[in-house]
């Protein structure tokens, strides 16, 4: 019984090596997923961010993809030809507009191309807190219950397609 | 300093240059103007003109509100919160003017975020073992040392 608290204090810092070493060499997760998915999309009434879209639906009865984008968003530019080719297809995507200005939106929609149905401004990205997105680009995947069912961080790229849609599917 | 007017201001001395007809004075003139174009690069670089965008800016987001113990309320919550959207700071005037309380605030950050938005430690499951460690430290240490004392006494 001696030998064995002769050797404890040694025992206990071998496991706090150990688990220090672990915790340094762990891959680094620098991403934070929203912690909304599963809880219904909120009903915040956005004023309509571009001059030939209607203003953002809360409530659709169908499937969606709701991206979160601006028109100072660089990656945006990259993104939005998937995202047309993804409304060509038939995938209704609605955009939220982060901090942006309705002059600035449509420029930006006219030189990129316009997916989206309905686009909301979101000017003091108060619906972007409340879905818990920590930056532009990212796009939710809302079921026609308006529950969100995955989140998408960052740019979609033709890489990503894939398991969008099939995000989508199993919300349909 | 915009960007603009350090352009215009390396144009006019270029000109200098052109009208200067003594090679030496224009190599000192080069001298000058690769110091100045440094200092304006350096000048240029702190200065807001760089970050001015065409974003709209947040209301909120970066005036204080009337109420000076609301907005206390909300300087102390904004330093103990993540930096969201970097604009976040408008959301927690906003709804501090509301009359909203911080705590309130802060659980419906963690709600859409997780724990990772809040800078004050929670007590669960997972966070047990950081509060207790130290406790059970200092109690061992105390044990320890009771022995010690009591062996040497006798």
């Amino acid at each position: 019984v001696k030998r064995f608290w002769l050797w404890a204090p040694l025992g206990v810092f071998v496991v706090f090596v150990l688990t220090v070493a672990w915790s340094l060499y762990r891959p680094d997760d620098r991403l934070h997923p929203s912690k909304m998915i599963g809880q219904p999309f909120p009903a915040t009434a956005l004023a309509a961010a571009a001059s030939d879209r209607p203003p953002f639906a809360a409530k659709t009865g169908e499937a969606r993809l709701v991206n979160v984008f601006a028109s100072w968003c660089v990656p945006c530019i990259a993104e939005a030809r998937v995202l047309g080719d993804l409304a060509a297809s038939g995938v209704r995507i609605d955009g939220v507009a982060i901090r942006d200005k309705r002059a600035d939106v449509d420029r930006f929609l006219a030189k990129n191309g316009n997916p989206y149905r309905t686009i909301g401004l979101d000017a003091d990205s108060s619906v972007q807190i409340a879905i818990g997105s920590s930056g532009v680009p990212e796009t939710f995947v809302v079921d026609g219950k308006g529950i969100i069912r995955f989140q998408h961080i960052g740019e979609i790229t033709p890489a990503d397609v894939d398991v969008v849609l099939a995000k989508l599917r199993e919300a349909r | 300093m915009t960007i603009s007017s350090f352009l215009r201001g390396c144009a006019a001395s270029r000109e200098i240059a052109v009208f200067t007809r003594s090679r030496e004075a224009a190599k000192g003139l080069r001298f000058v103007r690769s110091i100045m174009f440094l200092a304006l690069a350096l000048l240029g670089g702190a200065s807001p003109s760089w970050a001015d965008s065409s974003m709209a800016v947040a209301p909120y987001a970066n005036t204080a509100l009337a109420d000076p113990a609301k907005e206390a309320e909300a300087k102390a919550l904004m330093e103990s919160v993540r930096c969201l959207v970097c604009q976040g700071r408008s959301l927690i005037r906003k709804r501090i003017a509301a009359g909203e309380q911080p705590e309130a605030i802060r659980a419906y950050l963690i709600r859409s975020y997780g724990d990772w938005v809040s800078y004050k430690p929670v007590f669960d499951w997972a966070t047990a073992p950081l509060w207790i460690a130290p406790l059970l430290f200092v109690m061992t240490g105390l044990w320890l040392a009771r022995g010690r004392f009591r062996r040497r006494k006798r």
